[in-house]
């Protein structure tokens, strides 16, 4: 990722580096921007094979993803199917008003912001320390059955995780005979909103942590082994070896992911979440994503759904710029932007 | 040295916590699939004295008597199959492109690619696009438009990087044009990379329920996950598997094994495969990554 925005910058300089050149010696500056449009030209209609064979990506990207982006402007219209995007009347904020100011805004709002940040926060560190200890296991071949137990969970379909925890958490279910046998109670998990975030959170660690890990491993696996021999030799303990040696060499692709997962907080996945709700759970399982299906897909309030997705889309968009200020700040300018 | 008998005990703490979490994982697994064989808490009730008698098939007896699992299966393989084609095929199409040096308009074409990974119109807009499609209710709102990733064109891309320049140079000089060089050089030394993007893709949109849910009405359409959704999730147990009528009691018993049976039948395709195909998966980690 770092290496792509890297690239990305380059011609950045380049261009710069002939605008200084217009500056100082205007009149040939002229010709060469006519000749580089036509170089430009001339190159496009040499290869014009590559844009045909991108042709397909672009076409898909515009129609699934820039016409909504602009279908979203109905957030701020009165939409009705008949009248259509363009015909339907404006109604300026209407919808983000009546969101904000509806009773159960703070709830739902909270709600989202609660259950990511958690999951960031448990779900974060996790991997970085089972990559650490991973790290540890010298024979190869324990190594990789560790490995291959520890992903196998990445496979299983959000469906069938949620039907597992449904399966071992119902009251009749193995944990809470396990609960009865041991301490003679039982918990009705499912229905409990208290029990919800961690239910979502633990059933997401042990899906994901161990696939997580396996980036962290990556960079572990290119520390020189002679640092650590050499410390060794010198008197460093393992742990002195993990937080100099280690350490330090996750710190980039710490600072990239964490970036990346503290800027999704918004978008957090309505998938799972969806799926273990219950009528029960729903004062803390009630998600804005899944406020949006629900009043959009299932209620047919089109524009109000959409004003709402809106709202997220924004403070994600928000959130993003700033945790990757703040990461740059703490990582001597190093963020992803 | 009293640093190295300290580092040996942790090492010793590290390997037990280890195998902790390793049990963590697969005693969950293991139980779902031993719970499918039998009658429900017949496990926790009876322990290591459950008898050859306690093992049934009743479960996958009953889920192949009806169609609806196996008629999921295969709407699952024709959507996964169908996403997989169209999605590898047109990501390294554009991965081929954007890999060129000297690309006019290189930067553009990636700044396109790149804001829909951070802007989105939302659920409702993208709706409405494929319901004016007419793509509704059909097997095309499942394949096209999560068909792009940038993620795995950028996979792509930097894949085909790495494929020496000297070799299409050579082909330039000996006449052969940019579609025949993608064609006869290029693709026959991206095997790998289109192995891994094809597992991707196949793997997401097998355990994917959400479009099908937003975009199919038909229940002769749902792929496999949906029909999980609704005996694991909204209990509804297909009428096809239980029959005849029975007491309450029989109905629970056989319900739950039909649930943990019905767990096995879809998980187990991708968990027998994937060890085999860990270092791809691996690959496919690392190198959209960092490299």
């Amino acid at each position: 990722m770092q290496n792509l925005l890297n690239q990305e910058k380059e011609p950045e300089e380049e261009f710069d580096r002939s605008k200084n050149k217009k500056i100082n010696k205007q009149p040939p500056a002229k010709i060469k921007k006519i000749s580089k449009a036509k170089r430009n030209l001339d190159y496009i209609k040499k290869n014009y094979i590559l844009y045909l064979l991108i042709a397909p990506a672009v076409i898909l990207t515009i129609i699934f993803k820039y016409i909504p982006m602009y279908g979203a402007v109905i957030a701020f219209k009165d939409f009705s199917p008949m009248k259509g995007i363009l015909g339907s009347d404006w109604v300026g904020l209407k919808h983000f008003t009546s969101f904000l100011t509806s009773p159960n805004f703070l709830e739902i709002f909270m709600n989202t912001i609660k259950l990511s940040s958690f999951e960031l926060l448990i779900g974060f560190p996790i991997p970085i320390i089972l990559a650490l200890m991973l790290n540890q296991i010298r024979k190869a071949k324990a190594k990789k059955n560790i490995q291959l137990a520890l992903y196998a969970p990445h496979f299983i379909s959000v469906v069938v995780i949620s039907g597992m925890v449904f399966l071992f958490l119902s009251p009749t279910g193995p944990i809470n005979v396990l609960l009865t046998n041991l301490f003679g109670t039982s918990f009705s998990f499912m229905s409990d909103p208290d029990a919800f975030r961690s239910i979502y959170i633990t059933s997401g660690v042990w899906q994901g942590a161990g696939w997580a890990s396996i980036i962290y491993v990556a960079a572990l696996a290119n520390v020189d082994p002679q640092l650590h021999d050499a410390a060794t030799i010198d008197g460093a303990s393992l742990l002195q070896r993990i937080i100099h040696i280690d350490l330090p060499v996750l710190k980039p692709v710490m600072a990239v992911l964490f970036i990346l997962a503290a800027g999704g907080i918004m978008a957090i996945g309505f998938e799972k979440a969806y799926l273990l709700q219950t009528a029960m759970n729903l004062p803390t399982s009630e998600i804005i994503p899944t406020y949006v299906y629900k009043k959009g897909l299932l209620a047919g309030d089109y524009s109000f759904a959409t004003a709402v997705g809106l709202f997220n889309a924004v403070i994600n968009v928000g959130l993003l710029i700033f945790v990757n200020q703040v990461v740059k700040k703490l990582n001597e300018g190093e963020g992803l932007l | 040295m009293n640093n190295s008998r300290n580092d040996r005990i942790l090492l010793l703490i590290n390997k037990i916590l280890l195998t902790v979490i390793v049990l963590v994982i697969l005693v969950p697994l293991l139980y779902v699939l031993l719970a499918s064989f039998l009658p429900p808490n017949a496990l926790l009730s009876k322990g290591l004295a459950i008898s050859f008698s306690d093992w049934t098939l009743d479960g996958y007896k009953r889920i192949f008597s009806d169609g609806t699992i196996i008629r999921g299966f295969i709407n699952s393989i024709l959507y996964a199959g169908g996403f997989t084609i169209v999605s590898v095929v047109v990501t390294v199409l554009a991965g081929y492109t954007l890999s060129q040096e000297g690309l006019v308009g290189k930067k553009t074409i990636m700044i396109f690619f790149l804001v829909t990974m951070f802007f989105n119109g939302g659920l409702i807009p993208t709706y409405l696009v494929v319901r004016d499609l007419g793509m509704l209710n059909t097997a095309w709102a499942i394949i096209l438009p999560n068909a792009i990733s940038v993620w795995f064109i950028i996979l792509a891309r930097t894949y085909f990087k790495g494929i020496p320049n000297e070799l299409k140079e050579a082909a330039k000089i000996d006449g052969a044009s940019d579609f025949k060089i993608f064609l006869k050089i290029i693709l026959p030394l991206s095997k790998p990379i289109i192995f891994v993007l094809a597992l991707y893709a196949f793997i997401g949109q097998w355990n994917a329920y959400f479009d099908a849910m937003i975009y199919l009405e038909d229940q002769e359409l749902y792929p496999l996950q949906l029909v999980l959704r609704s005996i694991l999730i909204q209990n509804e147990v297909q009428p096809g598997m239980i029959g005849d009528q029975m007491a309450r009691a029989e109905l629970q018993r056989i319900s739950e094994m039909i649930k943990y049976s019905s767990i096995v039948v879809a998980s187990l395709p991708l968990i027998i495969m994937y060890p085999f195909f860990q270092k791809y998966f691996e690959k496919g980690v690392m190198v959209g990554s960092l490299k």
